[in-house]
């Protein structure tokens, strides 16, 4: 017997012991009326400081004598404000709180109930702040299904999940449910993947349980290697038990009694939680032999992965579990069918956050999560909102919430009110989508028939300063650098096309390039072998479709109006504006600079367009300007 | 970890069940690389080299694996690691700017090793702390909010741990 934070930790033998001790729990954590400060231990914050945080705010309650409870969570999503806090009962948000503030705030909020304004949120200085954390734009139109417990629970107290719901969807599945029955339930509801291609979650684990052979394996994808996403991250950080619970219903569901995570590497906390939490669900009775005295057997053991990209599709996945090198593999036979999984066993590959969704659905039902969302994509998803928003983070929202909404209403518009340029979703496997369909609905389907995918949730909004030609270039060289090189479409074809968007980023496009660059992505795109090849032009074929004068004015006008690509332009400095202080000059390798005495000018003849100039101003008097034509009638 | 202390069953976990002997020998491989790497810093030849004897898988082939993977080195790197994110974010808001400023100032390009050995710089792909792009993690600790000034403090620091 064990004592764990002052509850007696005993194997559970039945399941009204954990509905007992549910109950139990219930009473005793989270009590209304003690003071708690939740504080955010993500990533993003602890790199932002919430370990001093902490200290700071120990040493202040213990000096002063007070009881507060500190618990320790999750993301909670607005990592770009961070250290971020809760405190309750008031529930008033703080953010970028720093340990010298932590004496002010105790005093005004914890002993006053009053806000201590200085550590609010505010939309801009102009405005007045928001204590109230259902009050804050970022905050209000979201809906929380596979983050419901970040921000809210310590993920590295099993009781604090017990308390706040969590493994009754188990308990209510191993007392009410035949595994059919689970299973109709999530293929009801029409729960989509989350991983990228949206497909029902129902339909495969029906697949893998009717799969001959008694051995079977479920496997949660926690790869995450797109460029720009971190919503598995905080889930497996944030709340493991709520994945490890999805698991254990689907490997109920289907008959299986082996579960693996695959983690990237590049994420040590979560394999640091997810470790914790295994422990801590084994003691419990909740993993292991005769679960909860109902006869089902599952065990969990943590992968790390070790910086693969293509390691995230299925085959290569399964390749890189069984000690090999991280080929992905033609198909069939799919992962779910015999001689495809791991070591052969018939597997069910989920994403980490579709695994978080199914407790909820157990328990609430099929029903509930369709009232959620948009009739053919139920539910929510969590996307990684980055880029020039003004708000940064992860959100979730319900499917069917327009680009518009998740950009201005809860991004907050663009940095420094620049001008929106493009939104691209789905990473390097997606698209870029123009303003001109900002009005889109989120949902896969939509999104797939604009040109660009959901994808993991990535969402990287873009700004005029952005060009797209280089955005483009961007992803491409992600997948080409990625590309396993097992299949040559994907490894020939992308380094094609990657030459001939350096020719174009540097001034050398030619005419045809265009043209070019959308047949080889075709035949990428028909021919390669995995997921990765297949998507890999995606994000070219798509600024082509919509920004295709942004192309043609790099290749025809040697000019890049977002000024980022060098080598193209004509660079003229501006009189009225120049403070004459040389640096330009300074910066010139080419001595293309020359000085009169009342001003500076680039000696076009010399010029290479490096823009070490316009980099090295001040004042933003270096001029990149499309050349003009010089047109003769005849 | 010494290779002769790795603890196959222990390693390959629950599935070591319903494994045969040669798939639970290959199925640890992985993570054997990962402990060698944690104690020497890289995969050191003779170390490879029991590994493949202990597995009995041939040594072209621990190699072919390894390789394989970014994650694992073949050279002895830097006391200390700085890695800028190039992931999408960090790219948008000007990650390359920060990358040519540190090998600028320490005189090395990305993926090198300074002679000294007291510093490999890197990239990643996404280190998922997109909100505080760009970003550069020093060791094990991110810094974010980047900005040329910033970088400078870095670099500081990086001399002054050596
Ligand atoms: C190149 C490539 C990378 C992928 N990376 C991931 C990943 O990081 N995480 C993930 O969940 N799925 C990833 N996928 C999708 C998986 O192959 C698979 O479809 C998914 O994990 C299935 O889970 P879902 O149905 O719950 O979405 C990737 C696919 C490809 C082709
Ligand atoms: S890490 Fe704190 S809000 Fe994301």
């Amino acid at each position: 017997m064990t004592k764990y934070n002052g509850v007696t930790m005993e194997k559970l033998k039945t399941i009204d012991e954990l509905n007992i001790l549910r109950e139990r729990l219930k009473e005793e954590t989270f009590k209304p009326d003690t003071p708690r400060i939740r504080v955010c231990s993500g990533t993003a914050c602890t790199a932002s400081g919430t370990p001093k945080l902490v200290t700071a705010i120990e040493e202040e309650t213990g000096k002063k004598g007070l009881k507060v409870e500190v618990v320790k969570t999750g993301c909670q999503g607005f990592c770009q404000k961070g250290p971020v806090l809760k405190v309750e009962p008031q529930d008033i948000f703080y953010q970028k709180v720093k340990p010298e503030h932590v004496r002010w705030l105790i005093n005004y909020t914890v002993i006053g109930g009053m806000p201590y304004r200085q550590g609010l949120y505010r939309d801009s200085f102009l405005t007045d702040p928001v204590p109230d954390v259902a009050d804050i734009p970022f905050y209000k139109k979201q809906v929380r299904i596979a983050l419901r417990n970040n921000g809210l629970i310590d993920p590295l107290n099993i009781n604090q999940y017990i308390a706040v719901g969590g493994y009754s969807a188990l308990a209510k599945a191993l007392s009410s449910m035949t595994p059919e029955q689970v299973l109709d339930e999530v293929d009801k509801a029409n729960l989509r993947g989350r991983g990228g291609a949206g497909f029902p979650a129902g339909k495969k684990w029906r697949h893998t349980k009717k799969a001959q052979g008694k051995i079977k394996f479920v496997i949660a994808n926690g790869d995450e290697g797109d460029p720009g996403a971190f919503m598995d991250r905080s889930v497996m950080e944030g709340d493991p038990h709520s994945l490890i619970e999805g698991m254990l219903l689907c490997a109920y569901a289907i008959g299986a009694e082996y579960g693996m995570i695959y983690v990237r590497h590049e994420y040590p906390l979560a394999v640091k939680n997810l470790g914790i939490a295994i422990k801590q669900a084994e003691k419990f009775g909740m993993l292991g032999k005769n679960i909860l005295g109902s006869g089902f057997n599952f065990t969990l053991d943590i992968r790390e992965g070790a910086g693969a990209f293509v390691c995230g599709e299925s085959t290569a996945l399964i390749a890189s579990i069984e000690g090999e090198r991280g080929f992905p593999r033609p198909r069939p036979p799919r992962l779910s069918e015999p001689g495809g999984g791991a070591w052969g066993y018939p597997s069910n590959l989920n994403n980490i956050e579709s695994y978080a969704c199914v407790p909820p659905i157990i328990e609430k039902g099929a029903d509930w999560f369709r009232s959620i969302g948009t009739e053919n994509s139920p539910g929510t998803k969590v996307f990684a909102l980055t880029g020039k928003v003004v708000n940064t983070g992860l959100v979730e929202v319900p499917m069917g919430i327009t680009l518009r909404e998740i950009i201005y209403d809860i991004g907050g518009g663009i940095m420094g009110g620049k001008k929106f340029k493009a939104i691209q979703t789905g990473g390097p496997s997606g698209g870029c989508i123009p303003e001109g369909l900002i009005d889109t609905p989120v949902d896969f389907d939509t999104l797939t028939k604009v040109g660009s995918m959901m994808g993991s949730g990535g969402m990287v909004v873009m700004d005029e300063d952005n060009c797209m030609v280089d955005v483009a270039k961007y992803f491409l060289s992600f997948c080409q650098s990625e590309s396993c090189g097992k299949c040559p479409p994907c490894r020939i074809g992308t380094y094609q096309m990657l030459q001939i968007l350096e020719r174009i980023t540097s001034g050398k496009g030619e005419e045809g390039d265009i043209e070019r660059l959308e047949k080889i992505g075709k035949d990428i795109k028909q021919t390669a072998l995995c997921g990765l090849g297949q998507a890999a032009p995606n994000p070219v074929l798509t600024t082509i479709r919509y920004f295709r004068e942004e192309y043609e004015e790099h290749i025809h006008d040697k000019y890049c109006r977002a000024k980022v690509c060098s080598g193209l332009g004509m660079f003229r400095i501006e009189n009225d504006e120049c403070i004459l202080c040389g640096l330009c000059k300074q910066a010139c390798a080419f001595d293309a600079v020359k000085e009169t005495s009342r001003s500076f000018l680039i000696d076009q003849d010399y010029c290479t367009k490096c823009k070490a100039c316009y980099l090295a101003c001040p004042v933003g008097a270096v001029k990149v300007e499309k050349k003009q034509h010089v047109t003769r009638d005849a | 970890m010494k290779v002769e202390e790795l603890d196959i069953d222990e390693k390959i976990g629950n599935v070591r069940d319903v494994l045969g002997e040669t798939q639970k020998k290959r199925g640890v491989l992985i993570h054997a690389f990962q402990s060698i790497q944690k104690e020497y810093n890289y995969l050191p030849e003779d170390v490879l080299k029991s590994l493949s004897k202990k597995l009995e898988i041939p040594l072209a082939e621990v190699y072919s694996t390894a390789s394989f993977y970014k994650h694992f080195y073949f050279k002895l790197r830097g006391k200390n690691v700085v890695c800028v994110c190039s992931g999408t974010a960090c790219h948008v808001r000007g990650s390359d700017k920060v990358l040519e400023k540190i090998e600028e100032s320490f005189g090395i390009k990305e993926g090198e090793t300074t002679p000294d050995l007291s510093l490999t710089l890197e990239t990643v792909g996404c280190v998922g702390c997109c909100g505080l792009a760009p970003v550069v993690t020093v060791n094990e600790e991110v810094v974010g909010d980047l900005n040329p000034k910033k970088v400078t403090g870095i670099i500081k620091r990086v001399q002054n741990a050596k």
